[in-house]
C-alpha cells in the first residue's frame, strides 16, 4: 500500500517543510555547491522560461494586438489595439456561452465527483474487509486511461444506435440522442468528466482518511455515537483540509475542461458543450490569434482568482 | 469501527460492485467491440458481444503503416520524456532540497507556479514560441514541454528531503565531489521517487493530446492519440472495429504497466492531484 507515502506527499504539499538548520545556514554553500545547484537547475529553468514565462508574457502582449495566424511567423508586424480585444470577446455571445458552460461543468461535475469519491473512500477505508485493492484499482483506472481512446469508446457507446441505447431500449427506458441534443450532450460530457475524476477524489480522500486516528472513533463508539453521527461529527470535520484541497483541484481542472467536450461533441450541438478551452482552441484554428490569446488570459485570470479565493479558505485557521 | 455488521458489509460490497461495473463497462465494451466486423456494426450496432471473435481489425491495424508510425512516435516521445524527467527532475529536486545556494527561495516558487498554470491557457503562445524556434511539426517540439514536468521536480524534492544530511556531509568530508554525491549517494537512495517520476512522466507524455494536436501538422509526426482522434473524426470512411482496436492498442501499455506498478501510479497521481 502506498497510502503512507501518498499522505506525506499530500500534506507536505500544503505546508512546505523546513530543513533543520534554518534558513540562514541554507544560504551559505561552498562555491562548488552553488555552481552545481545552478547547473542542476538549468534544464528546468530553461524550459520554464521557454514554455511558461515567455508564453505568459506573449499571451498578455498578443491579446492587446490584432494578431492573426499570418503574424505567427512575423509577430512584430501586429498593431497595438489595447483592451479592444478583451472588450470584443466579453461582448461575444460565443465566448459568453463558453464561459457559462464552463461554470456549469464545474458546478455539475465537482460535487458529483467529490461526493462519489468520498463515499467510495469511506467504504474502502473501513466498510469492507476484502478486495479493497481491487475496488480501488477499478475506480482508479479511468483516471489513467488515455482520453482519446476513452472518447472513441464513449462516442460509439453513446451513439444513437450504440450499446447504451440498445440496453436502455431493451429495458424500456427510452433511447435519448446522447450526443445530438444539447441537454443530453451536456449530460454525456458530465458523465465522462465524473467517470474520469472520481478516482482522483477517492485516492485523495483515502489519504485524508488514513490520517484520522482510529482512537477517536473508538472513543466515540464507546460514547454510543452511531455511524452517521461519527461521520458527521468526526470524519467530515477532520477531513476539512483534504476536502478543500480536492475542491480547489477539481474546480481548476474543470475550469480547464477541454478533451471531453472537444472529442465527444466538438463543443456542440449548438455550442451547448463548448468550454472556454474549446473556444480558445477554435479561435486559434480560425486564425483569430489575438482573440484566442485574450480568451487564454481570461481563463488564466479566472483560474487564478478561483484558486486564490479557495486557498484562502483552505489555509488552516490558527 | 472495527466491528461491522455483516449486513452493512454486504451493502457496501453491493454499492462498490455497482460503481465498479459502471467504471469498467467502457473497457469491456471496447474490448469486445474490437473483435467485431464492420458488417456486425452495421447490422446490429448495439450488440455487446461479437458473433465470432475476429482478429482482423488488429491485423489490419498493424498492417497500416501510418498507425505504426503513430505508435512509434508515441513510444519515442514517451521514452525520451521518461529519461529526461528522471534525470532532470532528480537533479533539480536534489539541488532544491539538498544544496545550499543563494536564490533557492526564488526558484522553488517557480516550480509551484508552473505546476499551477494550466497548460490549456498557454498552448497558443507556446505554439508561437515553437514556430519562432523553427521546431513546429517535429517530435522535438512535442517532447520539450513534457521533458521536465514541474510536478516531477516537486516529487523529487519531497523524496530528496528523506535522504539524511549526515550521509552527505560525511561523504563531503571524505572528499567526494558534487557529482559523486549526486550519483553515488543521492540517486541510489531515491529509487521509489524515481519510479514514481518515471510512471508519471510516461503517463503524461503518452496521454498528452492537446499539445501534439496543435504542433503535429503532418501524419509523420502524429502521436497515437492524435492519429486516433483524426481517424475518429473521419468516421464515415473508417471501420468502427478498426478504431476500437486502435483504442485498445493505445490503452494497453498503460493498463499493463498499471497491473504491475499500481503503487507508483497511485502515488504519482495522488501528487498529480496538484495539477
Amino acid at each position: 500500500m502506498s497510502t503512507t507515502a501518498t499522505r506525506t506527499m499530500v500534506t507536505s504539499g500544503a505546508s512546505t517543510r523546513r530543513r533543520p538548520g534554518g534558513t540562514r545556514k541554507m544560504r551559505e554553500g561552498s562555491r562548488a555547491e552553488t555552481t552545481t545547484a545552478w547547473l542542476f537547475l538549468s534544464p528546468f529553468l530553461a524550459l520554464f522560461l521557454l514554455f511558461t514565462a515567455i508564453p505568459a508574457i506573449l499571451a498578455i502582449g498578443a491579446s492587446l494586438t490584432d494578431m492573426t495566424a499570418r503574424d505567427i511567423r512575423d509577430p512584430l508586424g501586429v498593431n497595438f489595439t489595447g483592451f479592444e480585444g478583451f472588450a470584443k470577446i466579453i461582448a461575444n455571445p460565443g465566448f459568453q456561452g463558453a464561459f457559462f458552460n464552463t461554470i456549469m461543468f464545474v458546478v455539475l461535475c465537482v460535487p458529483i465527483s467529490m461526493g462519489l469519491g468520498l463515499a467510495l473512500a469511506l467504504m474502502l477505508n473501513n466498510g469492507i474487509r476484502r478486495l479493497k485493492t481491487f475496488f480501488r484499482a477499478a475506480v482508479y483506472i479511468p483516471v489513467i486511461t488515455n482520453i482519446v481512446a476513452a472518447a472513441v469508446i464513449w462516442q460509439y457507446a453513446f451513439s444513437i444506435t450504440g450499446p447504451v441505447n440498445s440496453t436502455l431500449g431493451d429495458l424500456g427506458i427510452g433511447e435519448p440522442n446522447w450526443l445530438g441534443q444539447p441537454g443530453w450532450a451536456v449530460t454525456t460530457v458530465v458523465l465522462m468528466g465524473v467517470w474520469r475524476t472520481t478516482g482522483t477524489c477517492m485516492i485523495l480522500f483515502l489519504a485524508g482518511l488514513q490520517a484520522v486516528p482510529e482512537e477517536i472513533y473508538e472513543a466515540a463508539a464507546t460514547d454510543g455515537a452511531g455511524t452517521w453521527r461519527r461521520l458527521w461529527s468526526i470524519t467530515l470535520p477532520l477531513l476539512r483540509p483534504t476536502t478543500l484541497l480536492i475542491t480547489v483541484l477539481m474546480t481548476v481542472s474543470f475550469l480547464n475542461i477541454f478533451e471531453e467536450p472537444y472529442l465527444l461533441t466538438k463543443g456542440g450541438p449548438l455550442g451547448s458543450t463548448k468550454s472556454i478551452a474549446v473556444w480558445v482552441y477554435e479561435q486559434f484554428g480560425f486564425g483569430n490569434v489575438s482573440a484566442s490569446m485574450a480568451g487564454s488570459v481570461l481563463l488564466l485570470l479566472l483560474v487564478g482568482i478561483v484558486a486564490i479565493v479557495q486557498f484562502r479558505l483552505l489555509r488552516p485557521k490558527h | 469501527m472495527k466491528t461491522l455488521s455483516p449486513s452493512r458489509q454486504a451493502l457496501n460490497y453491493t454499492a462498490l460492485t455497482v460503481v465498479t461495473v459502471f467504471m469498467l463497462l467502457p473497457f469491456v465494451w471496447v474490448f469486445f467491440g474490437s473483435f467485431k466486423t464492420q458488417a456486425e456494426f452495421l447490422g446490429n450496432p448495439g450488440a455487446w458481444f461479437p458473433e465470432s471473435f475476429q482478429i482482423d481489425n488488429y491485423i489490419q491495424l498493424f498492417a497500416d503503416r501510418e498507425f505504426g508510425t503513430y505508435m512509434m512516435n508515441s513510444f519515442v516521445v514517451s521514452g525520451v520524456a521518461i529519461v529526461g524527467n528522471v534525470l532532470f527532475s532528480a537533479m533539480a529536486g536534489y539541488a532544491l532540497a539538498k544544496l545550499r545556494f543563494r536564490g533557492k527561495n526564488f526558484v522553488f516558487p517557480l516550480v509551484i507556479i508552473s505546476m499551477i498554470v494550466p497548460y490549456v491557457a498557454l498552448f497558443v503562445p507556446q505554439f508561437v514560441v515553437v514556430v519562432q524556434m523553427g521546431l513546429v511539426n517535429s517530435l522535438v517540439a512535442i517532447i520539450l514541454p513534457v521533458l521536465i514536468l514541474p510536478l516531477c521536480v516537486f516529487i523529487m524534492r519531497q523524496f530528496a528531503h528523506g535522504v539524511p544530511f549526515e550521509l552527505m556531509e560525511a561523504a563531503r568530508l571524505d572528499g567526494a565531489g558534487e557529482g559523486r554525491l549526486f550519483f553515488r549517494i543521492f540517486l541510489p537512495l531515491t529509487g521509489p521517487g524515481l519510479a514514481t517520476v518515471a510512471i508519471l512522466s510516461f503517463l503524461t507524455s503518452w496521454n498528452n493530446f492537446l499539445w501534439p494536436l496543435v504542433v503535429a501538422q503532418s501524419q509523420d509526426t502524429y502521436t497515437a492519440p492524435v492519429g486516433l482522434s483524426v481517424a475518429s473524426q473521419a468516421s464515415n470512411t473508417i471501420s468502427f472495429g478498426l478504431l476500437l482496436a486502435g483504442a485498445v492498442v493505445v490503452l494497453l501499455p498503460i493498463l499493463i504497466l498499471f497491473l504491475f506498478l499500481q503503487k507508483y501510479f497511485i502515488q504519482g497521481v495522488a501528487t498529480a492531484g496538484l495539477k
